[in-house]
């Protein structure tokens, strides 16, 4: 169980506990407030060395990671390595070798293998690695923005700052995963942060679209998805992965939609107070219906828009912790 | 508090081993009170006045010197708070500390800025909150109020408005609260 | 006129054991008496308190060549076999190109030939493996190709793999299979279980071995050639065979010293040095195999040694290849498995009687011209013996491999019992652990 990811990579949310994953929410904060300042800036990373290297393709989250740096002042080197058939079969290690050559302080990793991150820290023990999505595996920043998003839409709403809030409001807070969860690291992200966080979470799927060993995980398999949903204080919904194959484990989009999406039907039957999140991008009119991604309790956009502060709070813990500068 | 008693830093910091009180409450009340006038009498009044706190110690004095400042001019005064953590230099060697809230809403340009902490000691904090009120605009002046001088200074930083002068050796510590002032030693608890 | 002596060693026999000397000369078994005299110019070998039985005969060994000779060759495979304490090893066939052909069956015999030890060939069922159609199954045999397999992968479609028993019956030659339905496989890299579900690894579900072991079985009953189950992995494999085997249908089976010491968890940290097909399973299924092990259920111990250049080891888990080292190992960790009280007859009942039975290398063969192996250590017997001292204790490193690559899981861990000695058709080919 890691207490603080100070001074560590940030590979899973797997072991990671309560107060870590408080206290990055917490340093998150600051950042939100630097980040409405005129100058959004700090020097807390000046002379520091960010990589980002991008296997897949996600210019959101990209440029969201290269922001943060830059507005710890740190110097970005943006790679997109684009995964073509050339590219694959390419040692990891000599990637990274070749950038490190450079010398860099952490690098951000997202990958189409699970595992990558992991399997690139063993290489460069003195870089931080950050994991911005690796395969099926994990996807840290996206579960930690997630909870972020939770608590300060809950927080605003009980008049008090999420500093405030600290862990309280997830306690037993009703958490609804709908859709792939089999292929997202987003799902598997969320559910160590809502879990460690003390929520109660529920997950609703195509029996295909779950993991094989379900049972095994801290959650609960929903049998009636309409119930569920007015169970929920949180709906979750992931992206169904079509381009890791899931396509083939349901009939067909439409079918899934009918079963697992929230149309505008579904999202009338939710409580007022239910927060719908969605982690991008959509399909519209897959797992979500158009019109229900732009109602008000769809924060969506504030999901994006939180993914600057809390990846300045990752990189700030993770590097700023680190002992060694460059050499 | 009595000496040999223990009382915790903020998270992150050394616990604070007491030896002996240096000044009371009341002193310390007093002592607020009169760098209140001091920077009243300075500035001619308070035009255009902030008053930013540096966290976590210098928050209880900002406050209090912005409620003096109220009561001698009458007029509401602009209180905000600053965490300096961002902008420390020595990030590499010391632990990451806690981040705390950082509260200032308003531009500084041609502001009369009066930074307020607890204890001056090397002078870094005070380079570091330096560094980061230019992000705030470019104020008319800086002007630094302290609870404490424990001299060791690093940099070239000098005080303009002094509760008490204290002269220490670098082994030794102060704590500086609303409640008094002891002087005594940190260590791991 | 050449002579080794090996003195005061523990003769293990199928049955019985004791202490005696046995003499070499000339590529054959001379004597094996008490206090046996020393001929003139001759090897004496030390080898009181170590076991004396017939030399390590592996199964299941990529050799690579030809194709992948960075990896490992022929020669650089035979002698990380003499090493770990093998006098013969079988050759698998999927190398690039197959062993599809007498051609290139001749070739890797011939060099093998080259070698100290005796290399027999794995010749495929299929044409290039591909599943579709039948190899030249009768042209290899008469080379002496004595097994065939599409190794690397099962024979998919039952109905090729009925027309493979039918045909090879008559052969006298015995078919091995890998035993994974690739379609429930789906490419997975790792056991299906709740390591594979954390991690987000494709998994390869226990049933995909079990239901090919299932299938084959019955087409052995429905045809009755003789089949080689091969590293069997689960439990319930074990159970089906063994169940075949009451039932007495002409099915044998090997499992793979992996799989009797390393479990799934051992994926964890993404490490693709244990990555192999079939996966490392959970500890129940780990523990099942050393258990039968003790008890005398296990058939043979074959190493499936799959040699893999590092730079392919780098790579993701998921891309990269399956496989790890095990010539080196096998016997040390075989020895370990058997527990407390291991049983010397057990020993090299599985890793040399029996597999040289399977193999068909009881006895010689003059078309190969392989030596007789898995004997009873008697006089007159072709001199293939190995020298093992159970008391032992030593540490694998990857820095004393043998082999051209080092995909070897156990780098750092301690083991008990290590070949002191390996005598290939009379010669002596290691000597205290080290090549000569």
């Amino acid at each position: 169980m890691i207490d603080s990811i100070r001074g560590q990579n940030l590979l899973t949310l797997n072991d990671v506990s309560r107060e870590a994953i408080i206290e990055v929410l917490d340093t998150a904060e600051s950042f939100v407030e630097v980040n409405r300042r005129t100058i959004k800036k700090v020097p807390a990373l000046k002379g520091r060395v960010v990589a980002s290297l991008f296997f897949e393709e996600s210019t959101r989250t990209r440029l969201s990671f290269e922001t943060a740096a830059k507005r710890l002042s740190a110097d970005v080197l943006s790679l997109a390595v684009a995964s073509s058939s050339v590219k694959k079969g390419e040692s990891l290690r000599d990637t990274i070798a070749t950038i490190d050559a450079l010398g860099i302080d952490a690098v951000v990793l997202r990958h189409q293998s699970s595992g990558a991150a992991l399997q690139v820290s063993r290489y460069v023990p003195h870089v931080r690695v950050i994991n911005a999505g690796d395969g099926l595996h994990q996807h840290p920043t996206q579960g930690l923005l997630d909870a972020f998003t939770v608590r300060q839409v809950l927080s605003e709403r009980a008049g008090t700052s999420g500093l405030e809030s600290g862990a309280k409001l997830f306690d037993g807070l009703r958490v609804l995963i709908v859709g792939d969860i089999r292929h997202s690291r987003v799902a598997r992200s969320d559910i160590a942060a809502y879990s460690a966080l003390g929520c109660d979470v529920h997950v609703a799927a195509p029996g295909t679209l779950l993991p094989a060993d379900i049972e095994n995980w801290p959650v609960r398999v929903v049998d009636d998805f309409d119930e569920a949903l007015e169970w929920a204080d949180v709906v979750a919904l992931l992206r169904l992965q079509r381009e890791r194959g899931s396509g083939s484990f349901v009939p067909s989009l439409a079918e899934f939609t009918r079963t697992f999406g929230l149309t505008l039907e579904r999202a009338r039957r939710l409580r007022p107070t239910t927060i719908i999140m969605h982690p991008g991008p959509m399909n519209r009119g897959v797992e979500i219906d158009s019109r229900v991604a732009d109602l008000p309790s769809a924060v969506i956009e504030r999901q994006v828009a939180n993914g600057v502060p809390i990846r300045m709070a990752v990189l700030y813990l993770t590097v700023a912790g680190s002992s060694e500068g460059v050499s | 508090m009595s000496s040999g008693e223990l009382r915790q830093t903020p998270p992150g910091g050394l616990a604070f081993f007491a030896k002996s009180q240096l000044l009371t409450g009341e002193e310390v009340e007093r002592a607020l009170k009169r760098m209140a006038h001091e920077i009243v009498e300075r500035n001619h009044g308070l035009p255009r006045l902030s008053v930013i706190g540096l966290q976590t110690g210098g928050v209880a004095f900002a406050t209090r010197i912005a409620e003096f400042l109220h009561d001698i001019v009458g007029d509401d005064v602009s209180l905000s708070l600053l965490d300096v953590s961002f902008y420390r230099d020595d990030l590499n060697r010391n632990p990451v500390p806690k981040s705390t809230a950082t509260t200032i809403d308003h531009d500084l340009t041609d502001q009369t800025v009066i930074v307020v902490d607890d204890v001056l000691f090397t002078g870094r904090t005070i380079r570091a909150a330096l560094n980061a009120l230019s992000d705030w605009g470019r104020p008319r002046s800086v002007q630094l109020a302290v609870m404490v001088d424990r001299g060791h200074r690093e940099l070239p930083i000098r005080p303009d408005y002094v509760g008490k002068n204290l002269p220490t050796s670098l082994d030794e510590a102060i704590l500086a609260t609303l409640e008094g002032v002891w002087i005594g030693t940190k260590g791991e608890s | 006129m050449s002579s080794i002596l090996l003195r005061g060693g523990l003769v293990v026999g199928p049955q019985s054991s004791a202490v005696a000397d046995v003499l070499v000369v000339d590529g054959q078994i001379a004597q094996v008496a008490a206090q046996v005299a020393a001929p003139e110019g001759c090897d004496v070998i030390d080898a009181s308190g170590c076991w004396v039985g017939p030399g390590f005969v592996d199964l299941h060994t990529h050799l690579r060549e030809p194709g992948r000779e960075e990896a490992e060759t022929i020669e650089s495979g035979a002698l990380a076999g003499a090493i770990g304490g093998y006098t013969a090893l079988t050759a698998m066939p999927n190398t690039e190109p197959v062993l599809d052909n007498v051609a290139l069956v001749s070739y890797v015999l011939d060099r093998g030939a080259r070698t100290p030890l005796d290399v027999a060939v794995a010749g495929a069922i299929t044409q290039g493996r591909r599943g579709e159609s039948l190899a030249p199954l009768a042209e290899m045999a008469e080379l002496g190709v004595r097994l065939f397999s599409d190794d690397g992968t099962g024979v998919q479609d039952p109905s090729l793999m009925r027309r493979a028993l039918t045909y090879a019956r008559p052969l006298g030659v015995r078919l091995a299979q890998h035993c994974e339905d690739e379609l429930l496989a789906a490419g997975g890299s790792m056991n299906e279980g709740a390591v594979s579900g954390r991690l987000g690894l494709v998994g390869r579900p226990a049933l995909a071995e079990e239901l090919m072991v299932q299938r084959d079985i019955e087409l052995v009953a429905l045809t009755g050639g003789s089949l080689h189950f091969m590293h069997l992995s689960t439990s319930r494999s074990l159970d089906l065979v063994h169940d075949a085997q009451r039932r007495g249908l002409p099915v044998s089976f090997e499992v793979a010293p992996h799989h009797f010491t390393l479990d799934e968890t051992c994926c964890e940290q993404f490490d693709p040095i244990f990555k192999v097909h079939p996966p490392l399973r959970p500890r129940a299924d780990v523990d099942a195999l050393r258990e039968a092990l003790r008890s005398g259920t296990i058939d043979a111990v074959a190493t499936d040694h799959a040699p893999h250049a590092p730079e392919l080891k780098d790579l993701p888990f998921d891309e990269a290849p399956a496989g790890m080292l095990g010539l080196e190992y096998a016997a040390s960790l075989t020895f370990e498995a058997l527990g407390d009280a291991p049983s010397p007859q057990r020993f090299f009942s599985v890793l040399s009687r029996e597999p040289a039975r399977i193999a068909q290398l009881r006895h010689e063969d003059a078309r190969v011209r392989h030596a007789g192996h898995g004997g009873a250590v008697v006089e007159g017997e072709d001199a293939n013996l190995v020298v093992f001292d159970p008391e032992t204790n030593w540490t694998a490193r990857n820095e004393d491999l043998h082999s051209h690559a080092v995909n070897s899981p156990y780098d750092g861990r301690a083991l008990r019992g290590r070949v002191r000695s390996t005598i290939a058709k009379g010669v002596l080919v290691v000597s205290d652990g080290v090549l000569v």
